[in-house]
């Protein structure tokens, strides 16, 4: 399990008793009001932070829930006078069909991308060839590439091999430019598993295909609990690849709300707020629901771990 | 007929035991490093080609008309014009807002939450939500938040600045022809300090107890052990983060697109350039902004990457 370990550390809670800083060594009678003041600064800070933090999501929860006339510059930042669900069912219209598009994006895309990330970074850290080492950093650079630069191109290209404008163009993209990230994660996974773990299976003689699938694959788990999660949620909320691969007919939901956006008055903007929160809801869920492993792609980002 | 046995050279042998053993990986991979080949450095050179040429029409696009080198024409006629140093300049001013933002706050909470904290996960769970989010989506809200508009018809931070009675802090935001792009990196930071605190915080974790307790015991103060033992340490942390932000921070689009519109002049950068002379199909340039692009991150991006390559062989 220490496999598992590994992946909650980063957001893994230090234990009881770490350093627990109101016992201090020279303990007078001073010390612990010097202590509170030290405490009392710190939960004061951390408050403005909160504050930073929760403004907008605080806009965008009343403005969605306020009617047509309710919306004015003066009563901008006021509760709802009458809440109103208006807002919310006029985004889910204009945004349902782009939704499932969305879904019928990310699915196949995620599974693809973790699955090739599986085998490379299963080849690459245990059965390793001479190079491996190059052949990984020339893959990692795919990490850091500003689409930009190969965006030109990748137009004719996928015109030239006619894969169709909109989510099938997606799928594709979004399974290739992921190869890096998924690669990097499973990589590091696989190097804090033992080796001796794959050494007892290359001595009995088994050949690379069932170490792979009878050891790697079955302690992956918790790696592909990243990759899948990160992939996710890069997926859905890409909005690159969707504004040069797509309309907001055949597009993904990042599209269909800057259209949405875009197109809504000063006064009206209730509904695109309702409509953010709409399109945000599937990677808040897995966020609140499996933070642990949300965390443990970002530390990834920091390719070390 | 006698079978002739193969009589194999001791180098055959060799060659074959090598195909044995790492044939099999190579093939493994083999369609990763296809598609990463193609598209990435394939895709790259073509691209590099492509912004060398006068393909700056639907005709030419479509291949409907010729398409001739100019070598480095284009990128000599972007720099040229006002509109695109203005773009670059843009980048750099958004660059540094947003890495000092970043870095400081998500620095400052990581500092605090370093130490067990009653509630502290519950702080640490909301100051990284807005990584969750799109830019997109977020967006949306501080488009609205960044509403020029002052006085009577003030919405947005500009009326919550009225109410609380700091009147004089009202501005243009993104309006601004020099600086509204800084504008810009307010929600860049809102997004991205929680990831930095992340990153902080697994190197806080990273220093070793005995550090701590060995400066103690050497009567160091609190601020004296952070300052001289436990900050230092954390200076692999600080490379890493100022890379992953900086290189968000260059490609750097979705914001700028759902906050400002492409056309706005006051908050375009090369990621936007690069879009509108798509759209309007002039390829070469289009291409030449991309490679313009890639190089700036390229000279951040290629010493990281030998360091962590380096790294990697010990």
């Amino acid at each position: 399990m220490t496999a598992a370990a590994h992946l909650s550390a980063p957001s893994g809670t230090p234990g009881p008793g770490a350093g627990d800083d109101a016992a201090p060594t020279g303990g007078g009678p001073r010390r612990p009001s010097k202590y509170t003041v030290a405490r009392t600064l710190r939960y004061l800070l951390l408050l403005i932070g909160l504050l930073f933090v929760m403004i907008p999501v605080y806009v965008l929860f009343i403005t969605s829930f306020k009617g047509v006339g309710d919306a004015t510059p003066a009563r901008a930042w006021l509760l709802p006078a009458g809440w109103t669900l208006d807002n919310w069912k006029a985004a889910w219209d204009q945004l349902a069909p782009s939704i499932g598009r969305s879904v019928a994006m990310v699915v196949p895309s995620t599974i693809i991308s973790a699955g090739l990330g599986c085998l490379n970074g299963f080849v690459l850290s245990r059965w390793r060839f001479p190079g491996a080492d190059i052949v990984f950093t020339l893959i990692l650079f795919g990490m850091f590439l500003p689409y930009q630069a190969v965006m030109i191109p990748l137009l004719e290209l996928m015109l030239a091999v006619q894969v169709p404008y909109g989510i099938p163009s997606l799928i594709v993209l979004h399974v290739v430019f992921g190869i890096p990230i998924c690669t990097l994660i499973f990589r590091n996974y696989f190097e804090t598993v033992p080796e001796e773990l794959m050494e007892a299976s290359k001595v009995d003689g088994a050949g690379m295909l069932r170490t792979f699938w009878s050891v790697a694959l079955p302690i992956a788990v918790p790696g592909f609990a990243v990759v899948l999660i990160w992939q996710f949620t890069n997926a859905w909320n890409d909005f690159l690849f969707a504004v040069f691969f797509s309309s907001a007919a055949n597009g993904p939901v990042t599209l269909a709300l800057n259209n949405l956006a875009n197109g809504a008055l000063l006064t009206n903007y209730g509904v695109s707020m309702a409509g953010a929160l709409l399109a945000s809801l599937p990677t808040l869920l897995v966020y609140i629901l499996l933070s642990r492993y949300f965390l443990a792609g970002l530390m990834s980002g920091s390719v070390k771990g | 007929m006698p079978a002739v046995l193969p009589v194999s050279s001791s180098a055959e042998v060799f060659v074959s035991g090598k195909l044995r053993r790492f044939g099999p990986p190579l093939l493994l991979i083999s369609p990763s490093l296809i598609l990463v080949g193609v598209f990435i450095y394939g895709l790259m050179g073509q691209n590099l080609w492509m912004s060398m040429t006068d393909n700056h029409s639907a005709a030419q696009a479509n291949g409907r008309e010729p398409i001739s080198v100019v070598g480095l024409e284009n990128y000599i006629g972007l720099f040229a014009t006002e509109a695109f140093r203005h773009s670059m300049a843009n980048l750099l001013l958004f660059t540094a807002a947003f890495l000092i933002g970043a870095m400081v706050m998500g620095f400052l909470w990581a500092w605090l939450l370093e130490r067990p904290l009653p509630g502290g996960r519950f702080f640490q769970t909301v100051y990284l939500f807005p990584m969750a989010i799109s830019f997109v989506a977020s967006g949306v809200v501080w488009r609205w938040l960044l509403n020029s508009n002052q006085g009577d018809s003030a919405s947005g931070l500009n009326r919550l600045f009225q109410m609380v009675g700091l009147d004089f802090l009202q501005n243009p935001w993104w309006n601004n022809i020099t600086f509204g792009i800084l504008a810009i990196a307010l929600p860049a930071v809102w997004q991205l300090s929680g990831y930095v605190m992340a990153l902080f915080l697994a190197g806080f974790r990273g220093v070793p107890d005995e550090l701590r307790e060995a400066a103690r015991m050497d009567g160091a103060t609190e601020l004296q052990m952070y300052r001289l033992v436990i900050f230092p340490q954390l200076t692999p942390v600080v490379m890493s983060a100022l890379v992953i932000i900086a290189h968000m921070s260059l490609k750097s689009f979705d914001l700028i697109m759902s906050i400002s519109k492409p056309a706005n002049y006051q908050t375009k950068v090369p990621a936007v350039d690069m879009f509108l002379f798509k759209s309007s199909y002039d390829y070469a340039n289009s291409a030449a902004v991309g490679t313009i692009l890639l190089a700036v991150v390229a000279v951040l991006i290629v010493p990281y990457l030998i360091h962590q390559y380096r790294e990697s062989r010990r």
